[in-house]
């Protein structure tokens, strides 16, 4: 974890309190989950009651208080990726992360979940790597494309 | 503050402008039946049982009462055969959570409410936020709030903070409609800082 990253995230967010979900954003996105003194720091700086910061940091799911992969990969499990063998490519991306769904491997790399539809119906089976999509994916393909995220 | 003159149950009620319909309600004797609701809190709408039908140009709603603004010339009726059935159905749906609630039991024994109807799902807290609100409006300590979302939403103590201020006041407790907000600062108590109710009973 980089606090001084993360020190400064806070930082520019200072006594205001309306700005909780943006600094929780950007430190979720910094360092990929948020340690409970993190929260604690954010609830004196935005001056709001630390039972406030836990309150929207379990709310949202982009929010995660246990620590996560590097990367992130979304599996699309929708009706489209379905029927297009969503569900061997998901195992295959099991055995390629040594992971399931809700997971994240013990180094860190990588962080596992689903999605019923990732809303590119037109691509699938896709994956979703931190945000790209990998579209007409097979299970042949997974370990390739998982190699370029270290 | 303009007057507002509006009907409930047929009767001519007077109310100011900013006033909920529950409020001019209590104010003319008429009673609503309320869960979640309590006079030193800001109302919040999360029981629905004080849902009433509000008639607004000759056109009928189904509104909370708690949150709903009087209006001039609004009709309310607190009870008619919908509104009965739409407190029954909360009930049926609250009393699978926490069946034997003196509260909800009374209320279902007047609605005619069937503590069976619904599989039980005994969570004890039906999320009335009296503990949350009472905890952040009247006292300022913000030591219990929800956490989760959708059906994993719970009330939580707060460890750090309930290790401080709780123990010398814990009126949270005789608020709570099931008494659940007790057990939760117990479990909270057990788990955090253990020892601290023997200590201070044995004097050790």
């Amino acid at each position: 974890m980089d606090s001084g990253k993360i020190d400064e995230i806070i930082d520019r967010h200072r006594g205001k309190s309306g700005d909780l979900i943006h600094v929780l954003m950007e430190i979720q996105h910094k360092n990929h989950w948020l340690p409970r003194d993190v929260l604690h720091q954010v609830a004196a700086a935005l001056e709001i009651p630390f039972s406030r910061v836990l309150r929207v940091a379990t709310l949202y799911k982009t929010f995660s208080l246990t620590p996560r992969g590097r990367h992130e990969v979304h599996v699309c499990t929708g009706i489209s990726c379905h029927l297009r063998g969503a569900k061997q490519l998901l195992e295959s991306v099991e055995r390629a992360t040594g992971i399931r769904p809700g997971e994240t491997d013990t180094a860190a790399r990588f962080s596992l979940e689903t999605g019923s539809c990732l809303g590119s119906c037109s691509l699938g089976p896709e994956i979703i790597v931190d945000g790209k999509h990998h579209a007409r994916m097979t299970p042949e393909k997974v370990e390739d494309v998982l190699k370029e995220y270290q | 503050m303009s007057e507002i003159v509006m009907q409930i149950d047929g009767k001519e009620v007077k109310a100011s402008d900013g006033m909920t319909v529950l409020q001019a309600a209590r104010v003319a004797g008429i009673h609503i039946p309320t869960v979640c609701h309590h006079d030193k809190l800001e109302p919040f709408g999360g029981c629905r049982m004080c849902m009433v039908e509000v008639e607004v140009r000759g056109r009928k709603s189904y509104v909370v009462s708690c949150l709903y603004p009087v209006a001039p010339d609004l009709v309310v009726h607190t009870r008619s055969e919908r509104v009965d059935k739409i407190r029954r159905v909360i009930l049926e749906e609250l009393l699978a959570h926490a069946p034997n609630s003196p509260e909800l039991v009374a209320l279902a024994a007047e609605y005619g409410a069937d503590r069976d109807r619904f599989d039980k799902d005994p969570s004890f807290c039906i999320l009335c936020g009296l503990c949350v609100r009472y905890c952040a409006e009247v006292k300022q300590k913000n030591a219990v709030d929800f956490i989760e979302r959708g059906a994993q939403r719970a009330i939580s103590f707060i460890p750090e903070i309930a290790a401080k201020e709780c123990w010398d006041c814990q009126e949270c407790f005789a608020i709570c409609p099931t008494s659940y907000a007790q057990a939760a600062y117990f479990l909270t108590e057990a788990l955090a800082f253990p020892g601290r109710r023997k200590s201070a009973m044995h004097g050790a």
